[in-house]
């Protein structure tokens, strides 16, 4: 029986927190209420990116997209959209314009955008492999064992141009074809889920919101290079996406659409989940087959590349999984229909976490060639709070820091690689004045310095020494041959450390002296941070024409650096002040202030 | 203060006869160990090893390469502070400095109840939330200073 509407509750790791668990018994109790559980039914579907405005509620077939709902709100909805069919406005993204902005094909956080990876996030139930039937799942791998050779396949993957998501652009199609070319014989496809940026989540979005298409993909991938067996390496940090991978593959198993003789075709295939344990250095695949195997995660030096020797000795392909979400689409559309999308040397759609100083964070896709300014300002809706743009971070602790200048830069490898970026898994980190560059240099470096696994000097000392001199200059005690220091150290560690994590840990610190070193030379000169975060550079003061001599300042500051008379206006004794800014927080005068 | 030591429930057991002769079960075994546990005892460090028939050197190495495993039990409510990127920038670090000074404790140390432990963890995966902590598998967002107190008293009062 079909439904007369379909409530769309968002899923996602964000909106579930926000209180979108209790929205979705809400609507169970109060549709049962209205006696319309047999017309309307509840889908809990993947991420729908929006999280700023979270929980997010959909209403099909009219569109109606209703943001920050809470449980106390459903009954309203019921009774109001759901029984007479009238828009609840004051739900809906902008109440001004609530008229034009009902459906989210007005609202501007989604107009730029293209979906092909997240093509079913937040439409279709994750938990129900129907519905991912339903939107043409399971469709490519038909194709690919009846109608394809392994070699078509993987000659498809190679003209579609798709190159790999998880930072450093590699052709998809080579690596197939590496591992195809092989001797037959025992071989591996691993699925790299082990998204360890901080601020990226895209992969764990795709996971929770369309686990289904990452089965799928990695059995074509597996038919294609001659592969029996499959392994996902996700984090264990993602609970909700490992419960429902495991739900999906059960569900697989039980339509044949994994295990032996696939569809009748004579191909088996399986899949297992493997946890990560919360190391960075994983990420880098001969590090990641190390963590699979059950070792520490060091990575090996390459050559011999993984597709000639991975696990356990024999051919592994490590795909990413943004990459392999697009590997359906192209199979049941076609190479040439891939390539028309993007940049000339970067093909299809890039899948960004936008969070940072921005006002709609949130999970964005966008086609290759997509400017900065779009991104930013078009759909993340420009900078909080009325502040300035300062710079966007891509690449997570191995990519750089890209100033206003280059904004309106089209987005590809290429081009992110030339102003001293790279694309990196997805994370996008926008920045304000109140930002301070050595600051995040330092906060990127701090973490790959945790994060190294220390098995070759230029990374394990280097990064230590890098950290050392940035901690030197926002201490104050910075001189200007410790910026030659810098250079030279992460030159060092670009060209001798042996995996990508190394190479790249002092990309934010030279995009930052290439960029900002204005910055820099005022914390070594002037021992100043305009942007106020390096607290052993602030000083803080008392206007005299401000203060009343309360006395409040002075008996809470817990250094007694404050000295003064009641009545007359306090002081702040420099060599005392520890800088912990209770005062200002005290004043109610606003007398003090800090630069 | 002498330690009580923990012995190897039957689930466990079974869960490690059953991974033993699947190639690379070492940290598959492990998060077992540390979902029964809270974190992974000694004891049972050492009689996973006898199982496996691997030197607990190797297992030790294991542990301490990766940060999701820990030596010591966590408070009954476990903070986990998000110190991601976008959680950096919207002050999670502030949030972090206010829950051990209401505390007491530093990163990484548990309370002398053994009510509380503070951790600094990365990207949680919901920075649309930032700045976010995590207690108990509970997500709390948008946080400022002013909601710690707030926080722990709710804690403290589910006892």
């Amino acid at each position: 029986m079909a439904y007369e509407s379909y409530v769309l509750v968002c899923g996602g790791t964000a909106c579930c927190s926000g209180g979108g668990t209790t929205v979705v018994e809400a609507f169970k109790k109060e549709l049962e209420a209205a006696g319309l559980k047999d017309k309307v039914q509840v889908v809990v579907t993947g991420c729908l990116g929006f999280c700023e405005q979270g929980p997010i509620v959909k209403i099909l077939p009219q569109g109606t997209f209703y943001v920050q709902v809470k449980a106390e709100d459903v009954k309203e909805i019921v009774a109001e959209h759901l029984v007479k069919g009238r828009v609840v406005q004051r739900l809906c993204y902008d109440p001004e314009q609530a008229k034009k902005l009902v459906a989210e094909a007005n609202i501007p956080f989604y107009q730029k955008q293209y979906r092909i990876v997240l093509r079913n996030c937040g439409i279709i139930d994750p938990e129900k492999i129907e519905d991912y039937i339903a939107r043409d799942g399971y469709k490519a791998i038909e194709k690919v064992l009846f109608e394809m050779t392994p070699e078509q396949v993987v000659e498809e993957i190679l003209k579609s141009g798709l190159r790999g998501r998880g930072g450093a652009g590699f052709p998809t199609g080579m690596k197939w074809k590496f591992a195809q070319q092989q001797p037959k014989g025992q071989k591996y496809m691993v699925c790299n889920a082990d998204e360890g940026d901080p601020g990226a989540y895209m992969d764990r979005s795709t996971l929770e919101g369309d686990p289904h298409s990452i089965l799928e993909a990695m059995t074509i991938a597996g038919y294609a290079i001659g592969a029996s067996k499959g392994f996902i390496y996700i984090r264990a940090e993602y609970p909700l996406a490992i419960e429902r991978l495991q739900i999906a593959i059960k569900q697989a198993h039980e339509l044949g659409l994994l295990g032996d003789d696939i569809l009748g075709s004579g191909f088996s295939f399986d899949i297992e989940l493997r946890f990560g344990a919360g190391a960075f250095v994983c990420g880098e695949e001969t590090a990641l087959l190390q963590s699979i195997e059950g070792n520490r995660g060091m990575p090996k030096p390459r050559p011999p590349f993984p597709a000639v020797k991975g696990l356990w000795g024999r051919p592994t392909v490590i795909n990413n999984v943004e990459t392999l979400a697009n590997i359906p689409v192209i199979i049941n559309k076609g190479a040439d229909w891939f390539n028309k999308i993007g940049t000339a040397t970067t093909k299809g759609t890039k899948v960004f976490a936008l969070t940072g100083k921005v006002n709609n964070s949130g999970l964005i896709e966008v086609p290759m060639g997509t400017t900065l300014r779009e991104i930013i300002f078009d759909i993340g809706g420009g900078i909080r709070g009325g502040h300035q743009f300062k710079a966007a971070q891509t690449g997570g602790p191995s990519g750089g820091i890209i100033p206003p200048q280059f904004l309106d830069t089209p987005i590809d490898y290429e081009s992110l690689a030339k102003i001293g970026s790279i694309m990196g898994s997805g994370g996008l980190i926008v920045m304000d004045e109140t930002d301070c560059v050595v600051d995040i240099a330092k906060f990127y470096l701090d973490f790959t310095v945790d994060e190294s696994c220390g098995k070759c000097a230029p990374c394990r000392i280097g990064g230590r020494k890098l950290l050392n001199y940035l901690n030197k200059i926002t201490d104050g005690r910075g001189t200007e041959d410790d910026i030659k220091q810098l250079e030279a150290i992460s030159d060092a560690m670009c060209k001798a450390s042996l995996c990508g994590l190394g190479q790249t840990a002092s990309n934010p610190v030279k995009s930052t002296l290439k960029y900002f070193m204005d910055e820099y030379m005022e914390h070594i000169k002037d021992k100043k941070c305009r942007a106020g975060k390096c607290s052993k550079l602030i000083q803080y003061k008392i206007d005299p024409a401000k203060c009343k001599g309360c006395t409040m300042c002075a008996r809470k500051c817990p250094a007694a650096a404050i000295s003064g008379t009641v009545k007359q206006p306090h002081a702040i004794d420099q060599t005392k002040c520890i800088k912990c800014g209770q005062c200002e927080q005290t004043c109610k005068f606003g007398a003090i202030s800090h630069g | 203060m002498s330690k009580k030591l923990e012995t190897m429930t039957p689930e466990l057991r079974a869960f490690i006869e059953e991974w033993k002769a699947k190639p690379g079960n070492l940290i598959m075994v492990l998060h077992r160990v540390q979902q029964t546990y809270g974190y992974i005892p000694r004891e049972i460090a050492i009689e996973t090893s006898k199982i496996l028939d691997v030197p607990l050197a190797k297992i030790y190495g294991v542990i301490t390469f990766y940060n999701f495993f820990r030596l010591q039990k966590a408070g009954k409510y476990n903070v986990q502070v998000c110190l991601g990127t976008a959680c950096y920038l919207r002050g999670g670090d502030d949030i972090i400095k206010e829950f051990e000074r209401q505390l007491g404790v530093g990163l990484n140390a548990t309370t002398d109840d053994g009510m509380f432990s503070v951790e600094a963890v990365r990207c949680l995966g919901c920075c649309g939330l930032a700045p976010v902590a995590v207690i108990n598998g509970e997500v709390h967002g948008k946080l400022s200073s002013k909601d710690v107190t707030g926080i722990i008293k709710q804690y403290r009062d589910r006892g």
